[in-house]
């Protein structure tokens, strides 16, 4: 039996993009995008419930976001995670990978009871592949990136293939441990019809009070209990909840600066037609090398 | 990320607009369902919530994993390699994932493991499946023969084979068909005999059989020796153990993912379903039902894609300096490719639903029997339903079948010579639509089927209350045609009946069945237009093609156009 946490993210779908996107800034309108499960994170959630299907154990999946990231969770939810929690604040916004993983890391300290981690090794938003091993350390675990593959299961240790430049590593690593997981890892299950049906309705504490703003004949307290009974509450952690510092949260806990935000417009230039002899594809080569594109 | 569910409007169109309220009830006792399960619809909306979202499920799988993989699958086919039929890997891709997201199980009961779904959602997700790959349909489709062992079998039988097909553990396989007993079922030869013991066991050989390496097989069989006709004839289930041999599978024009076997039952042991002699005449009609709404549903969903794939390219390809989208001839016949398929898909579902409500009555029925309550009400609705049923399940098959071999054919003509190659989807679309008319009873023997109800003008009540309704402006000059359709149905019919020619009925039958195929549909479609301004065009070009072909057929009985076939001996040597 091994209990997994899956850290999973919501993420503007980039790869739908429709309508006007990008502001005259340069950054992203992400009200205009819609908002996705980051694919890596899925995948990361597969293999957890792999593991849950093989060897036993509890599958949880948590994620810092808005109240609408509540979205992805139930997807979890639909896919086989047994266990939801929203980790949301208004403090939190703002957060660079720093601030985001000691929210994470405190959550899963919280949480407790686990022999893995999974994520996704990054997500399509930022693309800094950094949460998942920050995490990692603040919890003082050990953690193995770029994971292809998950070889075996032992009672003190796992058995990972990892992948390395021009090829691959298999090691091993004793648990608690924190894998972050690439997206060719697996192909992830489709939604489950039963767990659609039985989990469609499950709400966080924001999704509740959303329902009781302007209807006064429902009382948040009162659906929180009447939704914990039917097992369909997402439970939330605020910063208060967690304990945790404010100056390490959200904006104030961000080191990171963005130096500069710019608008690459990438625009085809001139043909040139090349002879398909030894000389005009030297000839070529010599014009890359001079353009500093080639050597 | 195309789902082919949700980008399907007029698919759409007809979900929002399904009332399955009586259906839904009743399968739902009520909701009392939802105490006992989590998965249950707390009301009607509830229900609704859970198909749709469902359906989605099947729209992504479809059109995101099956149409991707439907290429290969076709190259590479099923085959068989020592005695075992192995499926095309995309195939064996499809029902894994179609099995881990619960759907192998749809319209059975929650407590052997099914989602309960009414047949309406389970064709619609044929359809769907159809439209990605029509040989899946023949696979995914199967669920039927768990439906038979749940309403004839007994509790032993449903708790042992049902909870099966409900994971994908098994497929089925429903095996009817000799090579002396095609439409012909009656003649079936395949021998079951009891032993000492009273086991059942079975004996003999079967040929073109949809799947036939499905794990459970529902197996038609003589069980009365020295009868020649229907009445001798059983229902069994068995388990294609190492008795069951696969000589051979066929190599065939379409659905390559489908294996169609033929099979050697060698004293294979089997259960009887249901009661001895009931086989054909009862069970197997009763499953003919659904069978043909599963290959119209594959008609309907290849159809789709054939057309899907037509207007793609005649909106990319350009001559002449443009879009041959826009070349009249061309985009006439997209219009009536796309006439056809909305007018197909009205007459599907309301079809679906009356198959549906037969099957939830007969269910409401057997347990108001159980409790001893009444059931007058319910069985004058069934009675009526059943007619209905009769011909609007045959009437289906014959039209969404050949039309699916016109629409696909058009769309291979849209491609031109491109559209002959390999290379290109429609080519194949073509080849699987070609079955459809054949299998689970030809176009023949599906107006056969319907000209019953046709000649005993079964929906004249129905017709009548359409004929007094008014339609909105332009909707009731259509409204005018389908009187003067009905007028001309009639006129033929009375030439039909006054000839007391049952050879001349014979041949006249597939006529008054499309006139009268032109009046239900019609109607249907200025319903429909009627809340949706769109479907205006869609009921004014069938209807005005309607009135046409009504005049034609109408002319064909009249002048005897095919009294001729008393010289064939002449004509034809």
């Amino acid at each position: 039996m091994f209990n997994s946490i899956v850290l999973v993210k919501q993420v503007p779908d980039t790869a739908n993009i429709s309508g006007k996107v990008m502001k005259d800034d340069g950054t992203v309108n992400r009200s205009k995008l819609p908002a996705i499960f980051n694919h890596e994170d899925k995948v990361a959630l597969e293999l957890a419930l792999r593991i849950k299907e093989t060897y036993g154990g509890k599958v949880t999946a948590i994620t810092m976001g808005p109240p609408r990231a509540s979205d992805i969770l139930r997807e979890c939810l639909f896919m086989g995670a047994d266990a939801v929690y929203l980790i949301s604040d208004r403090k939190f916004a703002g957060a660079d990978t720093l601030a985001t993983s000691y929210v994470l890391s405190e959550a899963i300290k919280k949480i407790g009871n686990y022999d893995l981690i999974f994520a996704g090794r990054q997500a399509i938003d930022g693309d800094t592949a950094q949460v998942g091993p920050q995490t990692a350390e603040k919890l003082h675990i050990p953690q193995v990136t770029y994971v292809e593959e998950i070889i075996s299961c032992q009672k003190d240790t796992v058995t990972i293939r990892k992948k390395i430049d021009g090829g691959y590593e298999i090691v091993e690593a004793a648990y608690p441990v924190l894998l972050t997981v690439l997206k060719d890892a697996a192909d992830t299950r489709p939604f489950k019809a039963k767990r659609i049906m039985a989990y469609k309705n499950a709400k966080s504490l924001t999704d509740l009070e959303g329902m009781t703003e302007g209807n006064s004949l429902l009382y948040t307290d009162k659906l929180v209990h009447e939704y914990e009974e039917k097992n369909l509450f997402i439970p939330t952690f605020t910063m208060d909840e967690l304990k945790l510092d404010p100056e390490r949260c959200g904006v104030k806990g961000s080191p990171t600066k963005v130096f500069k935000i710019e608008s690459v417009v990438l625009a085809g230039g001139n043909h040139i037609k090349i002879d398909a002899t030894k000389t005009g594809i030297g000839n070529l080569i010599d014009q890359l090398m001079a353009d500093h594109i080639f050597g | 990320m195309p789902n082919f569910f949700t980008d399907n409007s007029d698919l759409q169109f007809q979900f929002k607009n399904l009332d399955l309220k009586d259906i839904v009830g009743i399968a739902e006792d009520n909701y009392e369902q939802a105490k006992e399960f989590n998965y249950a619809p707390v009301n009607y909306e509830d229900a609704i919530e859970n198909y749709r979202k469902v359906l989605e499920v099947v729209g992504d799988i479809a059109g995101n994993f099956i149409e991707p993989r439907a290429a290969d699958v076709d190259i590479e086919g099923a085959h068989l390699i020592d005695g075992k039929v192995h499926y095309a890997k995309g195939t064996r891709e499809n029902l894994k994932q179609l099995s881990q997201a619960d759907l192998m199980g749809m319209i059975f009961p929650r407590k052997y493991g099914g989602l309960n779904f009414p047949f309406t959602i389970y064709v619609m997700a044929n359809e769907i499946i159809s439209r990605a790959d029509a040989s899946l349909m023949n696979i995914f489709g199967l669920q039927d023969i768990g439906d038979t062992i749940k309403k004839f079998g007994n509790e032993s039988q449903r708790q042992e084979f049902i909870p099966r097909f409900c994971t994908g553990e098994v497929t089925g396989a429903m095996v009817l068909t000799e090579p002396d007993a095609g439409s012909d079922l009656q003649a079936a030869k395949l021998q079951a005999y009891q032993d000492s013991e009273g086991k059942w066991l079975l004996k003999g050989c079967k040929r073109f059989i949809t799947n036939g390496n499905g794990e459970i097989l529902l197996v038609m069989a003589r069980s009365e020796p020295g009868t020649k006709d229907g009445r001798g004839l059983s229902l069994f289930a068995c388990y294609s153990d190492s008795t069951v041999k696969v000589r051979r599978i066929e190599n065939k024009l379409g659905i390559h993912g489908s294996p169609t076997c033929e099979l050697q039952f060698n004293d294979t042991p089997a259960q009887l379903v249901g009661q001895r002699k009931f086989g054909l005449i009862k069970y197997v009609i009763d499953l003919m039902f659904r069978a043909r709404m599963g290959v119209s549903a594959q008609a309907l969903g290849v159809s789709q894609a054939a057309f899907n794939e037509a207007l793609k390219y005649a909106k990319e390809r350009e001559q002449f300096g443009k879009a041959i989208y826009n070349i009249p001839v061309v985009t006439n016949m997209l219009i009536d490719m796309k006439e056809k398929i909305e007018s197909n898909r009205s007459l599907f579902y309301s079809t679906a639903i009356e198959v549906d409500r037969k099957e939830k009555l007969e269910e409401l029925i057997d347990k108001l029997k159980e409790q001893g309550k009444p059931f007058a009400e319910e069985s004058q609705k069934l009675k009526y339903s059943m007619k209905l049923v009769n011909l609007l399940t045959p009437m289906t098959k014959y039209i969404l079948s050949e039309s699916a071999n016109k629409v696909t054919h058009d769309a291979i003509q849209i491609h031109g010579g491109t559209g002959y190659m390999k290379e290109f989807n429609v080519e194949r679309h073509a080849r699987d639509a070609r079955i459809t008319n054949i299998y689970e009873g030809t176009s023949q023997m599906q107006v056969v089927a319907a000209s019953g109800g046709v000649i005993n003008d079964i929906l004249a009540e129905h017709f009548d209350v359409k004929e007094k309704k008014e339609y909105k402006g332009g909707l009731n000059r259509l409204a005018g045609f389908l009187k003067e359709i009905r007028e001309i149905y009639k006129e033929a019919l009375k030439y039909v009946l006054d000839k007391k020619d049952p050879t001349f009925q014979d041949v006249a039958a597939k006529d008054l069945v499309d006139l009268y195929s032109y009046l239900y549909v019609g109607y249907l479609l200025l319903d429909e237009a009627d809340i949706e301004p769109k479907k205006i065009f869609v009921a004014n070009r069938y209807i005005l093609n309607s009135l046409a072909n009504a005049r034609k057929n109408f002319e064909s009985i009249k002048n005897e156009n095919f009294s001729d076939i008393l010289h064939a001996e002449e004509i034809l040597n």
